[in-house]
């Protein structure tokens, strides 16, 4: 018996498989600092000195009127636009305007698109088994073996989106919503310091978005995460801290009743939501 | 399916595998039994001509689980495998013209015929080593391997996918044909190579060599089915069905997909290449005709019938379409084609999993019956982890 345990214990010689060492260095504080940062689209200034920091382990959310300028920081973070000027960085050693997007992924950042994308025929173990970090060249992937470490961390990440119960049924049959948490799995099977998610409750059902807000809250703390969303009431029930973007521009940043408050907030994107929220209450 | 074995060991643990396997000897058996120890005249005595008809069933066998492990898992549906089939022939032809020795109707000790009639004086550079079986055998899987190489190498890095693939493949063996029917190219030209006496020391037309070939080709279908079963059942296989079904998804979580998609197409070239060279000595010929577009669609076609991404029903309906081939073109020739094409519709719209998908009826039909799965059944995300 002992024997047997020795054998799997000889698996945790991965790398890989170890849990995150990561290279980011995060003991100033922040994991992720934007510093005036300006991107314009033939004139356009779709992000206009924006100044942002994400402090490790955070939960933030992002919201703003359509065109504020998220989808395009969401780029610039995850490397897909280049930034006319400003700084981006990510802890206080790594310059993520110097890298491309797979060295920024494989850094740590994960980024879930608002369409979700999982792979139908497979099941829902399959899915968060081909989204694992592991050695992705041809040979290791045809000669990779189950291994008990592997299993327990692909069953952790089930109980973590709440998906244990449907590993082996085909990702296809799945409802929207637990589509949306499967690659939120897919992308925590990588390991990432920080998630960026756009839009999550997008197409939801009222349970959905609560166990979408657990799920996010829960994850807080083990990575940082940034969410985009326009629902003011789902925002409200996961928000510590919320960041208001207006004209590519931050507006207003602290808690959701001190930005709610804000008459400047109030004026260009809140107002009807707030009024319409105090007339449900 | 998630067991921690040895990547080719794990076929042998999955019980449709054992089935296959199992049935797939049980014939081999029985065909030996019956047509060695059974009396000739008895009614249930197998000739050699049927013998070898069935060898010839296997090889084509062979040849759709090689289109199948593409079409069915990579999503890559190629028209152009009968040009790998057919390398995988020529390059066991030359072996077999050679072997000829000056038993050829020229007499002459080196040059195969065709060669002494368009006075050629020496054997082309490319017609060296043939003589040894080894030599031969390696190019059986090199030729299509090397071939399928540089082509999907091409085709995958400039991410050609879908129908442009399908037609650039039909392009390639139609290419091919037109290229061996000339006789400078040195294979016998419309002809092809044929003629052949003996393989390894056998004489190729007596009824043991015959039985021993059938036999090889059943061995080399198992090992063939075994090994794609195997790199189906893999992880890379699952990268294969996420790539059929999302590539670019793929490609975002890491994997070289194209690299993937090149790994596969060769495998399933060689495959095919291996299947071309068991079909030569059992029908005595390969020419150019092999490399004919309509071949290639006629795998698809045997691999569509009996059920895609399965394997097994590759298998299935290539056997069942080449044994009613037989049938129809002996009785009525000029229907055959009407049949073939009324087959296809009808599976299409009766069976759209073809023969395979019956053959699972009834395990689906359990499947459906439990009870769907609802939103609310027991997935609470975060119990345990939220603040």
């Amino acid at each position: 018996m002992n024997f047997l345990r020795s054998l799997a214990d000889r698996e945790r010689v991965f790398d890989f498989l170890a849990p995150a060492a990561s290279p980011v260095d995060v003991r100033h504080g922040p994991i992720l600092y934007l510093e005036d940062v300006t991107v314009s689209f033939d004139g356009f200034k779709a992000i206009n000195d924006l100044n942002l920091t994400i402090d490790d382990g955070e939960l933030r959310c992002i919201i703003g009127p359509n065109g504020a300028g998220k989808t395009t920081m969401m780029d610039i973070i995850t490397g897909k636009t280049r930034p006319d000027a400003g700084k981006v960085w990510f802890g206080s050693r790594h310059d993520l305007l110097t890298m491309n997007e797979p060295e920024i992924a494989s850094l740590g950042i994960g980024r879930k698109f608002q369409k979700p994308t999982v792979f139908e025929a497979l099941t829902v173990f399959e899915n968060l088994e081909l989204a694992m970090a592991a050695d992705k060249r041809i040979l290791p992937t045809l000669t990779a073996r189950m291994t008990p470490v592997i299993r327990e961390r692909i069953e952790e990440v089930l109980e973590t989106i709440g998906l244990a119960e449907l590993r082996l049924r085909p990702a296809g049959i799945l409802s929207h919503g637990q589509k949306q948490w499967l690659e939120i799995g897919m992308l925590l099977m990588q390991r990432p310091r920080l998630l960026l998610v756009d839009e999550p409750v997008a197409g939801m059902t009222e349970q959905e978005m609560e166990r979408t807000a657990q799920l996010l809250t829960g994850l807080a703390g083990k990575q940082s995460v940034v969410v985009v969303e326009h629902d003011m009431g789902f925002v409200r029930s996961i928000a510590r801290k919320v960041t208001v973007l207006h004209q590519g521009s931050v507006l207003a940043e602290g808690s959701m009743d001190q930005v709610s408050n804000d008459p400047k907030v109030v004026e260009v994107y809140l107002g009807a939501e707030v009024e319409e929220e105090v007339a449900i209450c | 399916m998630y067991s921690s074995n040895f990547w080719l060991a794990r076929p042998f643990t999955e019980r449709s595998t054992q089935l296959f396997l199992g049935v797939l000897i049980a014939a081999l058996v029985l065909v030996t039994i019956l047509h060695v120890v059974v009396p000739q005249g008895h009614p249930l005595y197998v000739n050699a001509y049927t013998v070898n008809l069935l060898g010839k069933y296997l090889s084509y066998a062979l040849l759709a689980v090689a289109v199948d492990l593409v079409w069915g898992y990579l999503g890559i549906l190629s028209l152009g495998h009968g040009a790998f089939f057919a390398l995988g022939g020529y390059a066991m032809g030359m072996y077999l013209m050679r072997q000829i020795g000056d038993r050829g109707v020229y007499g002459h000790p080196e040059l195969p015929d065709f060669m002494v009639f368009l006075n050629w004086d020496s054997l082309p550079w490319y017609w060296a080593g043939f003589d040894m079986a080894w030599f031969a055998f390696i190019m059986v899987l090199l030729a299509p391997g090397l071939l399928a190489l540089v082509f999907g190498f091409l085709a995958f890095r400039s991410r050609v996918t879908g129908v442009y693939l399908s037609i650039i493949t039909q392009a390639l063996t139609f290419a091919l044909m037109l290229a061996f029917f000339r006789n400078e190219m040195g294979f016998g030209g419309n002809n092809g190579l044929t003629d052949f006496r003996d393989i390894l020391g056998y004489n190729l037309r007596i009824d043991a060599t015959r039985l021993g070939l059938f036999l090889a080709t059943g061995g080399a279908l198992a090992a063939g089915y075994v090994l794609c079963r195997a790199i189906v059942g893999s992880k890379l296989g699952r990268v294969c069905v996420a790539t059929r079904d999302a590539e670019a998804r793929t490609r975002f979580i890491g994997y070289r997909v194209e690299r993937f998609q090149l790994f596969v197409f060769v495998v399933s070239a060689m495959l095919a290449g291996l299947a071309g060279a068991l079909y030569v000595p059992q029908v005595g010929i390969i020419n150019p005709s092999e490399f004919s577009p309509i071949f290639s669609i006629e795998i698809v076609l045997w691999v569509a019938l009996g059920g895609r991404a399965t394997l097994y029903g590759a298998v299935i309906g290539a056997i069942l379409v080449n044994y009613a081939k037989t049938i129809f073109t002996g009785v009525m020739p000029d229907a055959w084609l009407f049949a073939l094409g009324a087959m296809f519709v009808l599976v299409t719209v009766f069976l759209p999993k073809g023969v395979a998908g019956l053959l699972t009826y009834r395990y689906r039909k359990q499947r459906v019956k439990q009870p769907p799965e609802h939103d609310d059944s027991g997935t609470s995300p975060g119990n345990e982890v939220s603040a």
